[in-house]
This record gives C-alpha cells, structure tokens and sequence, in this order.
C-alpha cells in the first residue's frame, strides 16, 4: 500500500504532512504543488508528505475524519491540524500549520 | 355529454398505475406506516426535522434497524454528532443490539466529525472525500437505506457555504442516482422547517416532529408535512417515545367500519343487566359511566370486570386514580373479590398517575396494552384523568381510543366525574368534553342528600336496544351493588327534571 512516500530528506522527520485527494484533478495537483513550494521554503529538510488517493484506498477517510478533498492533515507535530482547499493562499496555509501566529490581520488578508 | 365525460378521464386514472407510481420502504415504526400508506417514498430522501430531543435521531434509527431486520435493507447510519459507542448506548435501552446489528455487516455507523476549530480553509475544495466515505459504508453492507444524521452539522465546521450547498444538492441527487431510502434529519430553525433550509433539497417527502410541554406534560407530536405524489394524513399525530422505541398514534386509522355485535356481556349486576333489555350492553360497544364524586362509578366498573373474569374472559383496567392493591382492595370491601382474577391472570390492572403522561402517551401505553393482553372487556377510570389537553385533542384521543378498541370488539366502561354536585350544570360539565357523543350507552348516577346513601341510576341512552327509562335507586353494600329496598324506580325524565330544578 503506497501509504507513505517519503518525498525528500533522510534526517528525522518532525513534521508529517499527509495530503489526501480523489483522484489526479487539477486540483490536487495544484495543492501538492501548493504544499510542496510551501513546505520547502519554510520546513526545508525537516518533513514528510504522504499523499493518499482516496478513490484508491476510500477507507483511509474515516482515521483522519476526511469528508473535503483536497485536505492536508499535520499529522506532527501534535495535535493535529486540518486544512482543506488547495493551499493556494501560502500565508493561511502557514497560519494552518502553526507557522505563523494567527493574528485578526492575518485572518482579514485570507 | 362529452364535456361531462372528459374530466372525469382526468381525475380518475387507472388506480393500479396510481398505486404503481410510487413503491415505499416501510419504516416498521408502530403506526406511521399506517399514515404514510406504507412508509417512506422507496429510493429518495426523507427530510426528518424538529427540535433538540424530538426524537429524529431515534426515528433514523429505527427506520434503519426495522430495514434490517423485518425487511432485509441493510443501511448505513451516518453520524454527525454521535460516536457509534454512543448510538450503541442509546438504542440499547429500547432493546436494539446495534452492535451486534454491526457485527453482522447489517448495519454500518459511519462517524464523521467535523469541527471548525481544527480547520483552516484555504481555496477551493469539494466534499468528495464524503461521497467516497458513504459509497464505501454502503458497499460494505450492500445498503438500501441510509440516515444522515444531522447533515446540517456540515455548515457549523465548513465555512463555505456556497460549496456546501452544491454539494448536498449533488449528495441528495447522488443517493437518488443509487436508488437508496435516505432520511435526513434537520434541526429546525426559529422561522424555517430547518435551519440551513433543507426543505428546499428534500422535495418528496418531509416530516416534523415536535415536542411541547403544556402544563408541565411534555407532548410528542409528528406530522407529515409534505409526501409528493402520495396521499397521507395530515393531521398532527400525537407520538410516544417508550420502552418499545417510536409509536406513533392512531395505530389504527379512523374508519367507522367495526362490526357491530348483538352480542350481550354482562354488567355484572342482574338488576342493571335487567334495565339493559335484561341481558347486559352490546359486546363491543362503549359504555359511559357518569357521576359526581362518590356515586358509585368505579364500583359498578368493578363489578363488570368481576363478571367477566366469572366467564373466563380477560379484563383489563386503566387504574388512574389507584394503585392495583388498593383496587382491589376498595372492590373487595363491596364484595368483590378482584385479587383472585388478578392472581388466576385473567384481570389486568394498569395503574398509573395521569399527570405521568401526556394525552398522547396515555393512549399509546393503552394501546400496548390492550396488545399485549388482548382483553375481552376494558375499564377506564377515570376518564376524567385524560388532562393535559386542550378539550379538541382529548376527544380526539378518545375518538382514536374508543375506535380501536371497538375494532377489537373490547367492551368498555369508561368512568367520567362530573365536577360539582347533582345540579344541571354540573351535567352541562360533564358532557362539556364531549364525550357522551362518542358513547354508545350513557349511565348517569347521582347522590340523593339525606336519603341514607340510597344513589340513583339511570340510563340516558343506549344505542340500538330498549332499555329502562327508570331512575333506579340503589345502595352500596358490603355485598355489592343492590336494589335500594322499599323504593320504586322512579321514570326517568321526573327525575332529570328534578336534578334541573
């Protein structure tokens, strides 16, 4: 089962990102995208990305409470964070993850 | 005359297309099949919606656990606010075993969670993931029916409610595509049927539930507001959450078609027997016994469930002012001997405080019981204890009540206080409910002041025999029931005269 798809560096991992998706669509592709430009700038050797097609491995929905796609589950560090839609707006991404304090300002510009 | 003939081509379509046009899944939910014509539209969706704790989770469940057990539908519970432990823990109590139900592959509770606290949204997204998570759960089951309960949770963790709203469309298109009996429950807004407007996604078939309290007793009531291309009761019906899950009431449907018996049953007093042309009321008919306090109305009753039980027949007693023992008891200082009946099984007594229920709970537990016991002649006392009701609900109560036990041929004594002392206006009182309509014999008993405890009975009607029309006096004895000594019956209407002076 290809569950895990260890994407870039062999050092430990202290975030695991799992982005789950329906299928190839233009959007998933666009979040992966999203999420990996994302991640290399900000977490640059330290994480992990599983992508899981949902329409190959439709059960794996219900452990992480899935119900929108694309949805991108920071599995670590805990506690786990949830952001759906396809990442496109970096700064809300980052605020998801816990990269960047959530300020009103912040939330306003989204 | 050809424009004579055209509409009536029109309004009367071959009723074997009619009835064709639209199969049903039955719910197996006591007596809403009976309102629905069968149960819920076949292959589409059913918007449930009421109010916190109006039983819509409940009737989901039911519907769901009926389809796999009585009719071989196996389903899929979707949960939006419940973990499956915690449906396994409610339903227990009304004897499902849900778990083993899910063991079995009959039943699939599909949990889903979504809370807008671990959310964050950032572009676009479709619910997808949803649609593949419920096609897995009913494939796993090879489902028929599904629940989804409530969908509205959806809109208080998603924030984009333009998707969401898409999405459902498709949802309820989707389940339609698959021909799956879906309900979906909806919490009902402050204006709307539901707070997010689901009505206006469920076109076939919608239903409201609804729980009041009046005078500190809460009410059920379930309605069908809406069933497309289906004729259906559109009354409010009273409905009972009990031990045995959702009944709703009438169990049976108002229709005047009982047989009506010429058989006799025994009063259980020869002198009473003689004035209903000697041989006791009609089997199956109703009986309505009034008095103000202290006539002698529950003893008379008393004695006719005692002859009943002489001939080995079952009684049952609606006991809503005393408890079993001490009914039997009070019968016991007249001479009559219930404890035997109660010990040998053939007299039920069913006690319980008025105010304990509502109406419509009062009827649904004597309905149960009347199942249960399947008795030959049945005793309310009293009637008067059916409060907690505007006067239209109770008749209409009793109209359901007396109906269904004349359609099991259950001869009935009904006990009525009329408030007050013997004067007119207290019979005025008396007849105020409307009762006296409903009856097919009325008994009236009156106090005579000062006259030695002598009382007085007379027959107001009885439908479809002759009967006395004599004021008999009588005495309560520690023998019974008897013939005051040395009074004459006196003719009737001298008598109703007095009582009006």
């Amino acid at each position: 089962m290809p569950k895990t798809q260890p994407r870039r560096s062999r050092k430990r991992k202290e975030w695991i990102l799992r982005l789950y998706i329906a299928g190839r669509s233009p959007r998933a592709e666009a979040a992966l995208r999203n999420l990996e430009a994302i991640c290399e700038e900000h977490l640059s050797g330290c994480y992990e990305i599983e992508v899981i097609d949902l329409l190959k491995h439709p059960q794996l929905a219900r452990g992480d409470q899935i119900v929108a796609v694309p949805t991108l589950v920071r599995r670590l560090p805990q506690p786990i964070k949830r952001i759906i839609g396809d990442l496109s707006n970096a700064d809300r991404v980052l605020i998801g993850l816990d990269l960047r304090p959530r300020t009103p300002a912040a939330r306003m510009t989204a | 005359m050809p424009n004579q003939n055209r509409p009536r081509r029109v309004a009367r379509p071959p009723a074997a297309v009619a009835r064709k046009a639209l199969p049903k899944a039955p719910t197996g939910i006591t007596g809403f099949d009976d309102i629905t014509g069968g149960g819920l539209p076949r292959g589409r969706p059913t918007l449930v919606a009421g109010g916190p704790g109006c039983g819509k989770t409940l009737f989901g469940l039911e519907f769901l656990m009926n389809g796999a057990v009585e009719f071989n539908e196996p389903g899929v519970f979707v949960s939006f606010e419940e973990t499956a432990a915690d449906l396994e823990l409610n339903v227990r109590s009304l004897g499902y075993d849900l778990a083993r139900l899910v063991k079995n592959k009959r039943i699939v509770v599909e949990y889903v969670r979504v809370e807008r606290s671990e959310i964050e949204e950032t572009g676009e997204y479709d619910l997808e993931a949803l649609f593949i998570r419920l096609d897995d759960a009913l494939k796993s089951v090879k489902g028929k029916r599904i629940v989804l309960d409530t969908i509205e949770s959806l809109f208080g963790g998603l924030a984009d409610t333009g998707v969401l709203r898409a999405e459902l469309r498709r949802l309820f298109g989707w389940l339609k595509d698959r021909g799956i009996t879906a309900v979906i429950t909806g919490e009902k807004g402050e204006k709307t049927l539901t707070r997010q407007g689901l009505e206006e996604y469920v076109s076939d078939c919608v239903i409201s539930l609804d729980h009041r309290v009046i005078d500190q007793i809460s009410t059920r009531r379930l309605r069908v507001v809406k069933y497309r291309g289906s004729s259906h009761g559109t009354n409010e019906y009273p409905f009972l959450i009990d031990r045995d899950g959702i009944a709703v009431v009438p169990i049976t449907s108002l229709q005047l078609q009982h047989v009506a018996s010429s058989e006799h049953v025994s009063t259980g007093l020869p002198w009473l027997d003689e004035m209903f042309d000697q041989r006791g009321y009609f089997r199956g008919s109703s009986v309505l016994l009034s008095g103000s306090a202290g006539t002698g109305k529950t003893s008379v009753a008393g004695h006719f469930l005692d002859a009943a039980c002489r001939n080995g027949q079952r009684a049952l007693c609606f006991s809503f002012e005393e408890s079993p023992s001490q009914y039997a008891r009070n019968m016991a200082s007249i001479g009559v001997n219930l404890t035997r009946w109660i010990q040998k099984g053939l007299l039920r007594v069913h006690a319980a405080r008025p105010t304990l229920y509502g109406l419509e709970a009062h009827l649904a537990t004597m309905h149960r019981d009347i199942d249960e016991f399947k008795p030959s002649v049945a005793v309310v006392d009293p009637l008067s204890s059916f409060g907690g009701g505007s006067l239209a609900e109770i008749h209409a109560t009793l109209i359901r009540l007396i109906d269904y036990l004349k359609t099991l041929q259950i001869t009935t004594v009904f006990t009525h206080l009329i408030p007050g002392t013997n004067t007119a206006a207290g019979i005025e009182e008396g007849v105020e409910v409307g009762v006296s309509s409903l009856m097919d014999t009325w008994i009236l008993l009156r106090n005579t002041l000062g006259a030695n405890g002598i009382r007085h009975l007379v027959i107001v009607k009885s439908r479809g025999m002759s009967h006395s029309a004599d004021e008999r006096p009588f005495t309560i004895t520690s023998a019974g029931l008897t013939v005051a000594r040395g009074s004459r019956a006196v003719p009737a209407r001298s008598a109703l005269r007095r009582a009006d002076a």
